[in-house]
């Protein structure tokens, strides 16, 4: 294996690195997580270093160097064998930074970007994230659309859809579907209408599916049901015959961090093929993920690597299964991982665009705990920014208060607000169901919306 | 006699002696209870959000009431253009700001003299490190850990401690209640308690170190929680027999929602005064009782 250049000069100084997991980790922007890990650049210098070196590292570089190897974990193993061998060898000699200037270059669009992300690994899509600026990460993500089909179809251009969250804090009936009304009459809920249940006990998950699902076939909407239970718990769901459209689970960017949440590939392997066998949907994306930055380290199972990195690594598993849905929900592990609003933001933008280059129709959960150091005017310049890179979808929650999860995030309000502005439109098939129940008309809401009781026999 | 009897009985005496103003010594309560009707009419966070519905000209009025019942989430709440109508943003603030504040907030400098603490301080400097370290919320500074081996005593039934965690308001509004209802339900008991520890910028792993240094034969630590958006006095207590370096989290007993919407302070202080009882008694805590 050819050797690879661990060091730079700068402002006079000489900087070494260990291996390139280091360069990784250090050329990070400031990020908690990274400093409680240990890992993170000791001053602004040595992070300025640690990316000129990463800039000149290259693409052979990175997949010769996972941050954790083959032999130890299966996601590693995972996305070295998806690559695409004949593109990644049109490029293995690229620089990070020629990688970046790729990306970035007026002449390069979806096309070239989709071809591309076929030949990369999460190392390498992560390293041209470190690179970038915040408008970097909003320009490139801009440019790539990813499109999936489950019921309908999500990630098409001019398009901003979002997750219906009803969450109750005892999963009552009555009120889950009173804020599934409520959301709808605001045009909320064509990515999916998704349930985080309290009671994760089949019972339960199977009574919460039959009621959404009988309230979206009572009002024939076009979209789908999910209830965000452990995915064993909804494989069981499925083999007594509940109504699965969508399979969900939280992953990792290590298989330590899988184990953790109770998951390995073969479970999602085996999920996958059981919801296009025996699933309710059209299809043939059929799975929903959720992630985010410093979830391996929060279950110390980040083997010493970055959580830009491992998050990295987290969507190239997740395409591995072709999913309809995947979220970084980028503001709910605290401040131990993010601490205020310029990290959630950034952490937001790097997501979404890592998630997009690695080919996934990207969603965010842009939210906050009442630990962190931000407010509701911050994760809404976070969704702003985010809708300007091309978001697929963000959440839907009433006044952005989620009353079981206790967190806040983006409100059934935002979604037709950053709509209007950038001029986008719902979900095609979706939209045309508003317009027929008069919530929407040519783009906006109507006079009738944002009354729940509209949905009365 | 049954422990859910001591309990019933515990709390009847502590809340008639704190009728009669015989409680241990404390402050009066910050706020008064009753403040007059006038005042209160334009407070809009007394405005209570399930029974205001907004909507102008429903549909269903009756409907979206009862849909407003069944649950606590912002709906019904209307709208200029597509954003939020003025009151309902600022209401929204409102229970953020208080939130925040609690979290950002520090527990005054005098209160635990008020109530016979011995105050210290965990390593984290201050609010800032305390949120982004928790190793260092776990471990006391060296004048703190100076401070509990020359003024607490050593050896106890159980040892009390307080902190603030990430709430200043549930100290603030728990502990005027909470701790003179929990200590003389073990007084009555015959349960010796030490002297009680502030510590302040903690995490719940502080009572390990408080454990290893005054070997109590059991600990509790009452210690604010992560607040949400309606709740930010929430109050938890992790309680542990044996408590050392090194014990596992599956070790604590843990009594969570104390506040005047959950369990109420008096009450919870005699609760948890009989949960100490079957520690002692059963010589073991969390998993293992």
């Amino acid at each position: 294996m050819k050797r690879v250049n661990l060091k730079t000069r700068l402002f006079g100084t000489t900087f070494t690195f260990k291996d390139v997991k280091e360069i990784l980790a250090k050329a990070n922007e400031i990020k908690s997580g990274d400093v409680l890990a240990g890992i993170a650049a000791a001053n602004a210098a040595e992070r300025i270093a640690a990316k000129r070196v990463l800039s000149q590292l290259t693409l052979e570089d990175l997949r010769n160097n996972p941050v954790v190897p083959p032999e130890e974990d299966e996601v590693t193993r995972i996305i070295d064998g998806d690559v695409n061998e004949a593109i990644y060898r049109a490029v293995k000699n690229w620089s990070v930074a020629e990688l970046r200037e790729y990306i970035l270059a007026t002449t390069t669009g979806n096309d070239e970007l989709q071809r591309l992300s076929r030949g990369l690994t999460a190392e390498m899509i992560a390293a041209a994230a470190k690179l970038m600026s915040n408008l970097d990460l909003v320009l490139g993500a801009s440019k790539i659309k990813n499109i999936a089909h489950c019921n309908t179809a999500i990630g098409l251009p001019g398009r901003l859809a979002a997750r219906l969250q009803p969450n109750h804090p005892s999963d009552g009936v009555d009120g889950i579907l009173a804020s599934t009304r409520e959301g709808l009459s605001y045009g909320v809920g064509d990515a999916v209408i998704g349930l985080n249940p309290v009671d994760d006990t089949l019972p339960a998950v199977i009574r919460s599916l039959e009621n959404l699902c009988g309230f979206v076939e009572e009002w024939q909407i076009p979209t789908q049901v999910c209830v965000l239970a452990h995915i064993t718990t909804q494989l069981k769901a499925l083999q007594k015959g509940a109504p699965i459209h969508l399979f969900f689970q939280s992953i990792a960017g290590t298989e330590a961090g899988n184990k953790a949440f109770g998951i390995s590939a073969s479970i999602l392997g085996e999920a996958n093929d059981a919801a296009l066998k025996e699933g309710r949907a059209t299809g043939p994306n059929v799975m929903y993920f959720e992630t985010g930055q410093g979830s391996e380290l929060s279950a110390e199972a980040h083997h010493g690597a970055d959580q830009v990195t491992l998050e990295a690594r987290c969507y190239g598993l997740a395409r591995h299964y072709r999913p309809f849905l995947v979220n970084t929900v980028v503001g709910f592990i605290g401040p131990e991982y993010l601490y205020d609003t310029r990290q959630v933001t950034r952490a937001g933008l790097e997501d979404h665009f890592m998630g997009k280059l690695t080919g996934l129709p990207m969603g965010v959960d842009a939210c906050y705990t009442n630990h962190m150091k931000a407010d509701q005017n911050d994760i809404e310049n976070l969704a702003t920014l985010l809708t300007a890179a091309g978001c697929t979808y963000f959440m839907g929650i009433p006044m952005g208060d989620d009353v079981m999860l206790n967190y806040q995030c983006t409100s059934f309000h935002d979604i037709p607000t950053l709509r209007e502005i950038f001029g986008l439109r719902p979900l095609p098939a979706f939209e045309a169901w508003l317009e027929k129940m008069g919530i929407y008309e040519n783009g906006r809401l109507t006079a009738r919306a944002g009354d729940a009781t509209i949905f009365t026999r | 006699m049954a422990l859910e009897d001591n309990i019933r009985i515990i709390v009847e005496q502590v809340l008639a002696e704190m009728a009669a103003g015989n409680s241990r010594p404390g402050p009066a309560p910050a706020v008064a209870a009753e403040a007059p009707p006038a005042a209160d009419a334009d407070d809009l966070a007394k405005i209570d959000l399930q029974r205001y519905l907004q909507v102008p000209s429903p549909v269903n009025r009756p409907l979206y009431e009862e849909m407003k019942l069944a649950t606590p989430a912002r709906i019904g709440v209307w709208r200029c253009g597509s954003r939020p109508l003025t009151d309902t943003w600022l209401r929204f603030r409102a229970d953020h700001a208080v939130a925040q504040d609690s979290v950002l907030g520090e527990v005054p400098e005098e209160l635990p003299a008020k109530y016979d603490m011995v105050a210290v301080k965990t390593m984290c400097a201050d609010k800032d490190e305390y949120l982004t370290r928790p190793d260092l919320g776990r471990k006391l500074d060296a004048e703190g850990l100076a401070a509990i081996r020359e003024r607490c005593r050593k050896g106890a039934a159980v040892q009390v401690i307080v902190a603030d965690g990430l709430s200043s308001k549930a100290v603030e509004a728990n502990i005027a209640n909470l701790l003179p209802a929990m200590l003389q339900g073990l007084e009555s008991m015959g349960i010796q308690t030490g002297t009680t520890v502030f510590v302040r910028h903690a995490r719940v792993a502080v009572m390990d170190v408080i454990g290893e240094e005054l070997k109590p034969e059991a600990a509790i630590i009452l210690i604010g929680e992560r607040p949400g958006l309606g709740t930010a006095e929430s109050m938890s207590a992790y309680m542990g027999y044996n408590p050392r370096i090194g014990m596992v989290e599956s070790e604590r007993t843990v009594v969570s929602n104390i506040h005047k919407g959950g369990m109420p302070a008096a009450e919870a202080g005699a609760h948890l005064a009989t949960i100490l009882k079957k520690i002692l008694d059963a010589k073991a805590s969390g998993v293992n009782i």
